[in-house]
């Protein structure tokens, strides 16, 4: 694939679509479409808008256009011995910078180096007016104006048209191991939280099948040290284990029924709702499939703090992400008018009226 | 400093975006105003708690930025939430500007108060909610002090990790607002990564819950955007903080250079072996030197410029980083590298970095502390022609740099006494500000932009961001009443100060009439 700055002919499409009114539904890789409501609008693609724009490693920062594929950005990571700490699942092999980035979608060492949020530097938007914007930048601090960059991270392409993203990056830890070991979700759930006021280098925590997984990642000797406080086995082939986790092709995420995104607080004991779960996270992000009703599943989720949503295989008509109290839903349509004053922007998305 | 120094900083500030009140439109209404909105405060809040007297309101006049003062109309020191928001509710009302106030040790004049507005003091809600080692988070009111909260989890292994200069008297809700860093942000985040959830009450008065006790909640990434917003989208009255499990060991290298340049390499070289140090910070020639007769660090005085490299994390992994490191600057070209040899003397290198700015404060009469960022592959270069325009504005600069995360802070040093001096370091600075966004950096790494800056914001943003920004702020405050005339300029006041932000060679606010 050769890259392509599409971004006058991408804001001459926004321009139009901003004077006639015309819904888009902004598309990527395609590989996160199962995520969120459906969207009706002509279809808008900004997959070929691509290439690596700049990359030095010595500055811990890579700027892209939203098209690139995740693919071509690890691969040119990996060369300079970096990664994107976030871990950010796939979910297909056309997956986009620019999807991952709007859908705000972070892998299993999201509680111990940040979100995918939390590793955006700026960004260059369309907003709904079909004006270029640029806001945050190449550098790890900035605190010129609104965190609008961090803004578009989990916004779902509903406030702009992500053109380019400055991502920080990381150097790849130089050691890591798994540990394994049979227990209880009660004591993995006391083991996984436990661990967090530890000073053991942990970069992953999960538990599955009647097993918890503990990975330890840092130097040569960090990664030795740390072993040792842990009690289990070493998992071989632990790589493979935490990418079929991330990319949700673990046996555990082989159902057909409706699977739920359910985030507490980590040292939250076990929900008392009838399914299958996965933890990951350290016990903060909980998958579950169940065939209670998703009211009932709210409620229990609700009073331990935590918030669900239907991640895979929803009907049409329930709410996908968790509703909004009506203070806060006001300001979001205030802010979605503010940057798309027409509602052209994936309409529905997120939340019916944004 | 001269009376007319503070006259024409004034002047500025109050010159800026605002919109004056109805209770200033009309003079002769004032006085009977402003004592019936006393004496409506008086009747939310007990009589100790409203202040009006000159005297009273003078410790609130300016914030860390103290070449710009003004009294405030009123000060208002509310206990609890609701006394918050029924203060707020009032001013909305009344059509009265509201301008939030932490420990006031903020460095851009975020705080500074209005004339005709109402000055909020968040000084009272000192109390440490709740520290939940479980679940590594701590629920504490917005005047707790920074380094509180990492003293109140010490028991538990636990602290917070950002840790800005100030942390002694800072307090956590004006570190969310000004979204500090520190020292140590290179390997752990800013302030928006280190909170979960906070409790805000708008200009209306109502009481929102923004982002959760949890790493994500559902809607917009609220939470971002309320970081760093400067006071002006809501008013903070509570913040849950995350905690991290404190490092087992914690090693400093100083390793001194006869050149800056070579020191700038030198950290390039360290990310490049894949080392994240905790803090990594450069000091020139002049600081070093001020430094060291301030509080006798036992830096080399004859050094052009010194790193310091801290590297935390468990024991093994430290011991095992200080020998690459050492290997790194010493490959580098440092002419010295030297291993604090004991707690106290890791306590005693750092007290040189960190008494920085009174160790400049000592050897000149004023100094004007700048926060640019930039790539730090562009170091070489920007402090060359900081250099170049020292000569040439003939005022000597002390450079500090978080060298890290590219943060630049050269202190201009000057005399206020001397006849255009105060001129000359003002224009010197600006143009500093501009190389940093010239070469791909920011006017602001992390004192913000706050009334100092407003100015500079013109040259690192079009009319089209700013535009977008105000509407941001409107979402949130459709009044206008939240801090204003603070952080984001008008166009107008962009097309007065002149030095426009010119982007791929056209003007940036082409529909504005030129003054």
């Amino acid at each position: 694939m050769i890259d392509l700055d599409l971004g006058t002919a991408l804001q001459q499409q926004v321009l139009d679509a901003f004077q006639n009114e015309t819904p888009l539904s902004i598309y990527g890789g395609g590989s996160k479409a199962f995520l969120g409501n459906a969207s009706h609008g002509q279809s808008f693609d900004v997959s070929k808008h691509r290439g690596i724009v700049e990359y030095d490693p010595r500055e811990l920062v890579l700027t892209a256009r939203s098209g690139t594929t995740l693919k071509e950005i690890a691969a040119t990571l990996v060369e300079a011995n970096q990664m994107l700490a976030f871990e950010p699942p796939h979910f297909g092999e056309g997956a986009t910078l620019g999807g991952t980035i709007a859908c705000g979608l972070s892998g299993p060492r999201r509680p111990y180096s940040g979100s995918a949020r939390d590793f955006v530097l700026g960004c260059q938007i369309l907003n709904g007016r079909g004006e270029r914007l640029r806001f945050g930048g190449q550098v790890m601090k900035n605190v010129a104006g609104y965190d609008v960059s961090r803004l578009m991270a989990g916004a779902h392409g509903t406030l702009g048209i992500l053109l380019e993203i400055s991502l920080k990056v990381l150097p790849r830890p130089a050691a890591s191991i798994t540990v394994t070991r049979e227990c209880s979700p009660v004591e993995a759930i006391a083991g996984m939280s436990g661990l967090l006021s530890k000073p053991i280098p942990v970069d992953g925590a999960c538990y599955h099948g009647d097993r918890c997984y503990v990975r330890i990642s840092g130097s040569a000797q960090a990664v030795r040290e740390a072993r040792n406080k842990i009690s289990g086995d070493v998992l071989p082939d632990a790589d493979a284990f935490w990418q079929a986790l991330r990319e949700q092709q673990l046996p555990f995420f082989h159902h057909r029924s409706t699977l739920y995104r359910v985030v507490v607080k980590p040292a939250t004991p076990p929900l008392h709702i009838e399914g299958t779960w996965l933890l990951d996270w350290g016990g903060v992000q909980r998958w579950l499939y169940s065939d209670e009703d998703l009211a009932a599943i709210r409620h229990r989720v609700e009073l331990a703090g935590g918030h669900v949503t239907v991640f895979r295989g929803g009907k049409q008509s329930e709410d996908i992400f968790q509703p909004l109290p009506a203070s806060l839903m006001a300001i979001h349509q205030r802010l979605k008018a503010s940057f798309d004053p027409n509602h052209i922007f994936n309409r529905g998305r997120l939340y019916t009226g944004l | 400093m001269p009376l007319e120094f503070y006259t024409r900083l004034i002047y500025y500030a109050y010159c800026n975006t605002y919109r004056r009140s109805s209770l200033l439109s009309h003079p002769n209404e004032n006085a009977a105003q402003v004592s019936e909105l006393i004496r409506a405060l008086r009747s939310l809040l007990p009589p100790e708690s409203v202040l009006v007297d000159a005297e009273d309101l003078r410790p609130f006049e300016c914030d860390g930025l103290s070449a710009y003062r003004q009294l405030p109309m009123v000060v208002v020191l509310p206990e609890t939430i609701a006394q918050v928001q029924s203060i707020m509710r009032l001013c909305h009302e009344r059509r009265v500007p509201v301008v939030a106030r932490g420990a006031g040790t903020g460095l851009s004049g975020g705080a500074l108060p209005l004339a005709d507005g109402v000055l909020l003091s968040l000084a009272k809600f000192k109390n440490i909610l709740n520290i939940d080692p479980h679940n590594a988070m701590a629920i504490v009111q917005p005047g707790v002090r920074n380094l509180a909260i990492s003293e109140a989890a010490a028991a538990h292994g636990l602290y917070y990790a950002p840790d800005p200069s100030s942390q002694i008297a800072c307090t956590i809700g004006g570190n969310v607002a000004e979204n500090s860093g520190g020292v140590h942000c290179l390997k752990y985040g800013l302030t928006v990564h280190n909170i979960l959830r906070l409790k805000v009450v708008t200009m209306e008065g109502e009481l929102l819950t923004i982002g959760a006790e949890t790493l994500d909640s559902p809607g917009y990434d609220l939470l971002a955007l309320m970081t760093g917003s400067e006071g002006m989208l809501g008013v903070i009255v509570e913040v849950t903080v995350k905690l991290l499990a404190k490092p087992e060991r914690a090693q400093v290298v100083l390793a001194a250079f006869d050149d800056v340049v070579k020191a700038g390499e030198a950290v390039g070289a360290i990310i490049s072996a894949g080392i994240i140090p905790a803090g990594l910070e450069m000091m020139d020639r002049l600081a070093i030197q001020a430094a060291e007769d301030f509080v006798h660090a036992g830096y080399p005085r004859n050094a052009e410029a010194i790193l310091l490299c801290e590297l935390d994390g468990t024991n093994a992994e430290v011991s095992e980083y200080i020998m690459a490191m050492r290997g790194i600057l010493t490959a580098s070209g440092a002419t010295e590298v030297r291993t604090a040899v004991d707690e106290a003397e890791r306590q005693l290198f750092w007290k040189g970095r960190k008494s920085a700015f009174p160790a400049v404060g000592r050897i000149s009469p004023d100094y004007y502390c700048m926060d640019g960022t930039i790539p730090r592959r562009q170091l070489p270069h920007v402090l060359r022609r900081i250099g170049e325009l020292s000569k040439e504005y003939e005022l000597p600069v002390a450079n500090v740099f978080h060298a890290g995360d590219g943060n630049l802070h050269p202190l201009i040093l000057f005399d206020a006494n001397k006849e255009g001096e105060l001129h000359r370091t003002e224009e010197f600075g600006q143009r500093i500000l501009a190389l940093c966004v010239e070469v791909g950096g920011t006017i602001t790494g992390e004192h913000g932009v706050g009334i100092e800056k407003i100015d500079q914001m013109c040259v690192q943003f079009g009319s089209a961001e700013l535009t977008q920004f105000h509407a941001v702020k409107t979402a949130f405050d459709p009044s206008g009443l939240l801090n204003p005339g603070k952080a984001v300029p008008t166009l107008h006041r962009c097309a007065e100060f002149g030095a426009i932000h010119v982007h791929q060679g056209q003007l940036s606010h082409p529909e504005l009439e030129r003054f």
